[in-house]
C-alpha cells in the first residue's frame, strides 16, 4: 500500500519535470535593468501583456519558460531604445489583439465602448426626468 | 397592468445571464492562439545548429524550391513524441522538414531523434524562443507551411496526427 503510493508520488513528481525543459532562463527573463527608468517602462508593458502558455496571467505574473522569453524580448527590446507601444505593436502583430490586456477600439470591439456610454446616457435621462417631476411636484408622485 | 410586467424586466435580465453563464461554463474552452503571420513572409533569422547531427537554420534556407514544413518542438515536449511517425510518414512522401528546438540541449535533441526517428534535414537552436514569438507560435508542437518565397501559409497547433498528414499534403499542394 504505502509502496504503491509512493509510486503514485513518485510519478507526480516526475510528470511536470518531462513536461518542462531544463535550459537556463533567458538573460533578461528575471533580470531587472539596469536603468530603473527603462525598468519601470519595461515592467509597465509587462503587466499588459498575456501569456500564451498560461492565458490568465501576464508576462509579469508567470513563470512559465514562454513568459520569460517574452520578457526577455520586452527588455531587450525597451534597452534598444523601442518604445513600449511599438513592442505591443510588434507582438499583436504575431499573435493579434489577444496578447494585449489593453483593449483597442476596433470593428469588433467598438460596442464594448459604445454600451455603457449609452447606457450612461439613458440612466441620466431617466434620473433627470424623475428629479424634475418631483421638485415640478404637482402630481405629488412619490417612488 | 404594463407596470407589474415592467418589474419582472430585471429578473428576466438576470435569469438570461445566469442562464448564458452557465451554458458557457460547459463549452469547451479555445485555448489555442493562433498565429497573426500567416500570409506573411517569414522574418529573418539565423539559427545555430541544435546538434552537431544537423546543419543549423535560416531564413534563407526555406526560400526556393519546393514548399517546406517549418516543425516547431522540443525533445522535452511529449506530443512531439506522438507525431514522431506522422512526420516520418510525411518525409516518406517526399516533403522536405526543417525543424526548430526550443530551448533545447543538443544532446537531449540527439538522444530524441535516436529514439523516435529523425525526419528533419536542417535544425535550428532557438535557446530563448526567439524565432517562436517572432512567427507567432505559442507552444510545441507547432507546424507551418512555408512557400517557396519563404511565406507563412499554413498554421497546424498541436500534435500531427494520422488524420492531419493528407491535410498538411494538401496545403503543401496549395502553397505551391
Amino acid at each position: 500500500m504505502i509502496r504503491a503510493l509512493l509510486v503514485l508520488l513518485a510519478a507526480l513528481i516526475a510528470l511536470p519535470a518531462l513536461a518542462q525543459d531544463t535550459m537556463p532562463p533567458a538573460p533578461y527573463a528575471y533580470t531587472q535593468l539596469e536603468d530603473p527608468a527603462l525598468e519601470a517602462r519595461a515592467a509597465a508593458l509587462m503587466h499588459t501583456l498575456r501569456c500564451l502558455k498560461c492565458q490568465s496571467q501576464s508576462i509579469a505574473d508567470s513563470d512559465a519558460p514562454m513568459a520569460g522569453d517574452m520578457r526577455h524580448q520586452v527588455r531587450s527590446r525597451i534597452l534598444a531604445g523601442e518604445s513600449p507601444e511599438e513592442i505591443r505593436a510588434w507582438l499583436i502583430a504575431r499573435y493579434g489583439d489577444y496578447v494585449s490586456y489593453e483593449p483597442r477600439v476596433s470593428t469588433t470591439t467598438w460596442p464594448l465602448f459604445v454600451i455603457p456610454a449609452l447606457v450612461i446616457l439613458i440612466a441620466a435621462g431617466v434620473l433627470l426626468r424623475r428629479l424634475g417631476r418631483r421638485r415640478g411636484g404637482a402630481g405629488g408622485e412619490e417612488a | 397592468m404594463a407596470r407589474r410586467l415592467a418589474l419582472w424586466v430585471p429578473l428576466g435580465l438576470f435569469a438570461f445571464f445566469a442562464g448564458l453563464a452557465a451554458y458557457m461554463l460547459t463549452q469547451d474552452k479555445d485555448q489555442f492562439v493562433e498565429s497573426a503571420m500567416i500570409g506573411q513572409p517569414l522574418p529573418d533569422f539565423a539559427l545555430q545548429p541544435a546538434f552537431a547531427g544537423l546543419p543549423g537554420l535560416a531564413r534563407a534556407d526555406l526560400v526556393g524550391g519546393k514548399p517546406r514544413l517549418l516543425n516547431i518542438w522540443a525533445s522535452w515536449c511529449l506530443p512531439c513524441i506522438a507525431e514522431a511517425p506522422q512526420l516520418e510518414a510525411l518525409k516518406a512522401r517526399g516533403v522536405e522538414i526543417v525543424g526548430i528546438a526550443i530551448r533545447d540541449r543538443p544532446e537531449d535533441v540527439a538522444a530524441f531523434l535516436a529514439r523516435h526517428g529523425n525526419p528533419y534535414s536542417r535544425i535550428g537552436a532557438d535557446p530563448i524562443s526567439e524565432v517562436q514569438l517572432a512567427i507567432g507560435s505559442s507552444g510545441v508542437p507547432e507546424t507551418f507551411v512555408i512557400d517557396a518565397k519563404g511565406v507563412i501559409r499554413y498554421q497546424h497547433i498541436g500534435d500531427i496526427r494520422p488524420e492531419h498528414v493528407p491535410l498538411l499534403l494538401k496545403e503543401l499542394e496549395k502553397a505551391k
